[in-house]
């Protein structure tokens, strides 16, 4: 099952990102939060039926410029895992999303969104409250945003449940996150009916940054080298750069290239 | 028993002439089971005789980040149903109406999206906007296709933004859920249509079952994840059985046309102006 195009090391390398992103003690979206805007004011609820603990969503200041900030959540002890769900995200998680990335539009503030989730909430509520509908109108209406969008994914980037808060102007990695359409192993299981083939499936789903870099799927990888809060400033830095390069773009300029971004991936097949 | 005389039911096993099964739409005469459909037996039945016209044939392999035993797994697959692809894509006429349609096969594959799916179905949106046409989709999928990793994770922002350009440019989508529609197709496209119906049965959902009893760890309710489920939850419009399918897609055609609306968009905005000017 071993091709030749996926050697050893990149196996290891590979395993190794998945389970770094995963580690318990990893700093958290609301870590960043904290550490980089200032005045943040949670905002709560999709107004139909909850608030999800998964998502993380308010408005805040990044310097002087007022912008939307919403972030998977994670926690680091078990109990903390457990209030956020794993950071799995319920549909009323992503229509509070989306109800505030429509309401930063309104007001014309750029929309910042961290990523880290092992993947959409797998649950009978879940079904019931229409998370595939919730996942397609994210995507849908994502791309129709005049304001910045910018996603970065700190952690997990699991599927479907990170794609819906990452239909961006701009998608950012950090070194050791990891993006992928399946787990390594959801993948192995039903590939190879075993679990524990996990690690050499995740070398052959390429989810690491550098891979993803090197596809054009992301734009940029921030490094994860010294303390957190010299990873967090860097995140910053990036974020400053990238709303500058923003506030070149008008409304609708924004949109398309978010647009194309996707509607080129694939675009050079040829048919008859 | 020749297999060519005789059908045997996928679910309760009822073997009768296949003949009886072909006029019963492929529905089971003894449990009313859904067959899942290959794509020109759905053509056949939904579509007005010789008029269909494939658009955007695909005869290469794509295999965007080499995955083991992908391209095996094609070829066999090739060989066995002389299928390239999980999805056709084509104009054809209902009851005289035109439209552009695509139809999901899941004899390729589970009808799973990777970049060729997503491309052609991307390419299907945009050409019924540049003809002015409705688009039908025929929906049988189980998700993205792993094989093609976050490539085919990709196909679900394209293909959504399709719809989108596609709807501000006032098209009419229809779509159609059948056995089963899950995964990432579920979460994209398949559930963004103006119009959304589903065949009787049907599997329709996002996570998989075994999936959601590991994580839940409780018992799944009745009809869970069934078109009923769905529509009782008011996430589609409208289950139709097979046998009226066409019928049903014929008459919300003629309702969208907009050679029937008196109340035409540009009129409408024009009588408001009138109104506000008198």
């Amino acid at each position: 099952m071993r091709d030749k195009s996926t050697t050893e090391a990149e196996i290891n390398n590979a395993w190794n990102k998945v389970l770094l992103a995963r580690k318990i003690t990893r700093f958290r979206s609301l870590d960043i939060i904290k550490h980089i805007f200032n005045s943040f004011i949670e905002l709560h609820g999709d107004r139909n039926i909850g608030d999800d603990r998964s998502i993380i969503a308010g408005i805040a200041m990044f310097d002087q410029q007022a912008v939307t900030v919403i972030g998977q959540q994670k926690g680091n002890s078990q109990k903390e895992m457990e209030y956020c769900q794993y950071g799995m995200t319920k549909p009323e998680g992503y229509r509070k999303a989306l109800r505030l990335m429509k309401q930063a539009e309104k007001f014309r503030r750029p929309i910042i969104c961290f990523i880290d989730t092992p993947g959409a909430f797998p649950g009978v509520s879940a079904e019931k409250n229409g998370q595939a509908e919730a996942i397609a109108r994210n995507l849908y209406e994502m791309a129709n945003i005049t304001v910045p969008i910018l996603s970065i994914i700190i952690g997990e980037g699991g599927s479907g449940g990170a794609l819906a808060l990452g239909v961006a102007n701009r998608v950012i990695m950090l070194e050791n996150a990891i993006y992928s359409v399946v787990s390594p192993e959801g993948c192995a299981s039903i590939l190879y009916k075993d679990s524990r083939k996990a690690p050499v499936v995740a070398g052959h789903l390429h989810l690491t940054a550098i891979d993803l870099k090197n596809y054009g799927i992301i734009d940029e990888i921030i490094s994860e080298e010294g303390t957190e809060s010299s990873i967090f400033d860097r995140i910053k830095q990036s974020i400053e750069g990238e709303l500058y390069r923003c506030s070149q773009l008008d409304g609708d300029e924004l949109r398309k290239e978010r647009i194309e971004r996707y509607r080129n991936i694939g675009s050079e097949i040829v048919f008859s | 028993m020749s297999q060519n005389l005789f059908f045997k039911c996928t679910k309760c096993g009822y073997i009768t002439e296949r003949k009886k099964v072909e006029v019963n739409n492929y529905v089971c005469l003894s449990c009313g089971y859904y067959e899942t459909l290959d794509y020109k037996k759905r053509l056949d039945m939904i579509i007005d005789q010789n008029t269909f016209t494939e658009t955007n044939i695909h005869n290469d392999f794509h295999d965007p980040i080499n995955f083991p035993g992908y391209r095996t797994k094609h070829e066999e697959i090739l060989s066995r149903s002389n299928l390239n692809e999980a999805v056709i894509t084509g104009s054809g006429y209902i009851d005289g109406q035109k439209v552009m349609i695509g139809v999901m096969d899941t004899r390729y594959m589970m009808g799973s999206m990777g970049v060729v799916v997503g491309e052609k179905i991307t390419r299907l949106f945009e050409d019924a906007e540049d003809e002015k046409l409705p688009v039908i989709m025929f929906i049988a999928s189980g998700g993205a296709r792993m094989q093609e990793g976050i490539f085919s994770l990709m196909q679900m922002a394209k293909t959504s933004a399709a719809v989108l350009r596609f709807s501000e440019a006032g098209g009419l989508y229809i779509s159609v859920l059948t056995n089963p529609t899950t995964g990432g197709v579920s979460a994209s496209f398949a559930f963004l249509g103006d119009i959304i119906l589903a065949e009787p049965g049907a599997l329709i959902g996002f996570a998989g079952k075994r999936v959601i009893e590991q994580t839940i760890n409780e018992k799944l309710p009745f009809n869970f994840q069934t078109a009923e489920f769905l529509m009782d939850h008011g996430y589609i419009d409208l289950i139709v059985e097979r046998k009226n399918l066409k019928s049903t897609l014929s008459d919300i055609l003629k309702i969208h046309d907009q050679e029937n609306n008196k109340f035409k968009l540009e009129d409408n905005i024009g009588s408001i102006n009138l109104l506000i000017n008198s």
